[in-house]
């Protein structure tokens, strides 16, 4: 179980990082690291996008929301791709859908950011 | 997640024992699902299953100690699942879900585990650690 963390540059300053596999415990470092890279690279609108995500946890979604939190102190923000309805149901749950933008896909997405 | 805990007589039980590290967290889901699975639950209850017990093990490994027991009990009506660490006890009354942070990565672990389960209980043990007790009914 792993996961696959794929950045590509996006319109404008965006950014998309493609992620895949299993997001917990022992995977978020590697997700949590690939945000903060872009971050400290001036990198503060960014698209997440989770479509090939077949699991998360509170681990994944903290990771998630520190980012966001990274972001918005540069005026950034960060929106997501997702369809998978197991993972959207976590979002509904916790009321994260309230706090992030989520999008069915990645044009949606990012022409929410730029 | 306010109906009673199942009083049915425990049919048959799955144990399974882990490292409290991370690597291993994954082995437990797929163990736990696939004794969800063996009792017919429909694949969005095995998620939840699925989910609920993992953040009952991020919850045991946080809390330190060297290993996990994850007991899944057989029940008429349900699946009981008993996460047992063996580090500092649980302390749920502390539990703030309102704060929106990457450290409230906890409370949404414990939050997610309320939501998705049936009943939730925690047992504090006299030799130390703790139970995370939880129940999934099977739909009538």
């Amino acid at each position: 179980m792993d996961i696959k963390v794929t950045v590509r540059e996006s319109k404008g300053d965006c950014s998309i990082v493609d992620l895949s596999g299993e997001i917990d415990v022992y995977t978020s470092p590697k997700l949590k690291d690939a945000i903060g890279n872009l971050i400290d690279r001036g990198v503060y609108n960014l698209v997440i996008n989770l479509e090939k995500v077949r699991y998360i946890d509170s681990t994944g979604l903290g990771v998630l929301i520190g980012g966001l939190k990274r972001v918005r102190e540069h005026g950034g923000s960060v929106n997501l791709v997702c369809t998978n309805p197991q993972i959207k149901k976590i979002f509904d749950i916790t009321g994260l859908v309230m706090i992030f933008g989520i999008f069915d896909n990645e044009d949606a997405a990012t022409k929410a950011l730029v | 997640m306010n109906q009673p805990a199942s009083r049915e007589a425990v049919t048959d039980v799955v144990e399974l024992r882990i490292p409290a590290k991370a690597e291993w967290v994954s082995i437990a889901r797929l163990a736990v699902s696939a004794v969800a699975s063996r009792l017919q639950f429909s694949i969005e209850e095995i998620e939840d299953v699925k989910l609920a017990v993992a953040e009952a093990l991020v919850s045991s490994i946080a809390r330190g100690g060297s290993r996990i027991d994850i007991i899944c009990e057989s029940l008429a009506d349900g699946l009981r699942i008993r996460v047992r660490n063996f580090g500092v006890p649980e302390q749920p009354e502390v539990i703030d879900v309102a704060s929106v942070d990457e450290s409230a990565a906890s409370s949404l672990g414990v939050f997610l585990i309320r939501a998705l389960m049936d009943t939730v209980d925690y047992d504090a043990r006299a030799e130390g650690g703790s139970d995370l007790v939880m129940f999934k009914r099977l739909p009538a």
